[in-house]
């Protein structure tokens, strides 16, 4: 068994060559794990980030934008380190939401 | 000969380590079984196996710079002969080849 | 991830590669409290998106003019690029190392990552959406001619062309081959013929008449 990211060989079609800037989200998203993996924090390692990638089901993999994917991979991690738990986020996100909703 | 702490050579033939993997590792699945030569030896870095799960990584492991020949890989490559793919593989990743079944 | 999330059913993105709004709240949300609980400050995430606009390839740039115009820099280059670069002012702290590959008339190198997206941002900052893309990863480890084609690169049978995988600690930037009819200029002037995908090595650089006729277009 190969991982979803193992794919050096495989069929694919033409590459789509256009370019396109971060966006904002994108930005944040690479961001926020540069700041994390940095040495001075440490929260985990890039390998963990890889790791945590390669753990999506190939639906998700295929379908969620690069950031996207890295984005879910953090969450994974800051949970498995203990920095964060799922309730915290989930409590956060619920507030978010609230305060967009109140304007 | 030059050689670094390894159990490998620069110019010394050695095959990819064949097996599945459902752990992290950094090795591609297009390289296992494949033959191919030490072109340079990098150096010794953290175990990535262990640094994807919170491990610091230790011992760390020789790196190989590994040359294949692009017609070892693909049975059906287009393209010149002298074609090659080159990768940094893990010292544990790597055995000796069978001298028997490379032709230069 | 493998365990799901019941609110996955905005997930998809948009044509243009926007994130959905649930990974847009989640990036907020999670953002939010790492600063909440003091692992990094909101400045410190404005200070590191400002740094991504000093990384570019304008950076790789400026190392290839430098090494086809001083004999001296790129034999540094070549035998020790971490050391090199840094000394041209590129920060190297907490980078992985970085090799320097010199396409010549018999070897062409082009580089990818097949199992992730690992790059040379110290130098060209961050990888263009192809390089990350499942077509380049997938098929330029078995098909390099034919990719290459598809950036317009096309090389005669006589150059060997050599595919490197980014698998482990290093990363690799290549120093392509200085155009002719390029005599006598200065490196300021040959920046401006080194593409980023020269730098990747599914493109040469551009010749001066690509150039004039850019220029023309632009104008």
């Amino acid at each position: 068994m190969t991982g979803v990211h193992d794919i050096g060989g495989q069929d694919a079609g033409p590459i789509d060559l256009s370019d396109h800037a971060l966006s904002s989200f994108d930005q944040r998203v690479d961001a926020m794990l540069m700041l994390l993996v940095h040495p001075n924090r440490g929260a985990f390692r890039v390998d963990a980030l890889r790791r945590a990638i390669e753990s999506y089901r190939q639906q998700d993999y295929d379908s969620l934008s690069y950031y996207e994917r890295w984005l879910g991979a953090v969450r994974k991690l800051v949970v498995e380190q203990d920095i964060l738990s799922e309730e915290e986020i989930a409590a956060k996100i619920a507030e978010l939401k609230a305060q967009k909703v109140g304007g | 000969m030059i050689t670094g702490s390894g159990k490998f050579t620069i110019g010394g033939l050695v095959r990819v380590r064949t097996g599945a993997t459902d752990y992290h590792c950094r090795t591609p699945d297009f390289l296992k079984g494949k033959d191919g030569v030490v072109e340079f030896i990098v150096g010794k870095y953290p175990n990535p196996e262990q640094l994807a799960y919170h491990k610091p990584g230790l011992p760390k492991r020789e790196l190989y710079q590994v040359r294949f020949k692009q017609g070892d890989i693909w049975p059906c490559y287009k393209g010149s002969g002298d074609d090659a793919i080159i990768a940094d593989i893990y010292e544990d990743w790597l055995e000796q080849t069978p001298q028997e079944t490379y032709h230069d | 991830m493998t365990e799901s999330h019941d609110d996955k059913d905005d997930h998809h993105q948009d044509e243009l590669g926007h994130a959905s709004s649930y990974y847009v709240i989640l990036e907020e949300a999670i953002r939010v409290l790492l600063i909440e609980k003091g692992v990094f400050t909101a400045q410190e995430v404005e200070t590191q998106i400002d740094g991504m606009d000093s990384r570019s390839p304008a950076v790789g740039s400026m190392i290839v003019a430098k090494a086809w115009t001083n004999p001296d820099f790129k034999a540094w280059l070549l035998r020790d690029a971490v050391e090199a670069v840094s000394s041209v002012g590129v920060d190297m702290n907490n980078q992985p190392d970085l090799v320097v590959l010199e396409n010549t008339a018999e070897i062409h190198h082009v580089v990818v990552c097949t199992l992730c997206s690992c790059y040379p941002r110290a130098v060209l900052g961050v990888p263009p959406a192809w390089y990350k893309g499942r077509e380049y990863r997938s098929r330029v480890v078995v098909d390099p001619r034919g990719v290459l084609e598809e950036f317009g690169t096309y090389l005669s049978d006589a150059i060997n062309v050599r595919v490197i995988d980014q698998t482990a600690d290093r990363r690799f930037l290549v120093l392509p081959s200085r155009p002719e009819f390029t005599d006598g200029w200065s490196a300021d002037q040959l920046e401006a013929l080194i593409t980023r995908n020269s730098m990747i090595g599914t493109a040469i650089p551009l010749t001066p008449a690509q150039l004039k006729a850019e220029t023309a277009t632009q104008s």
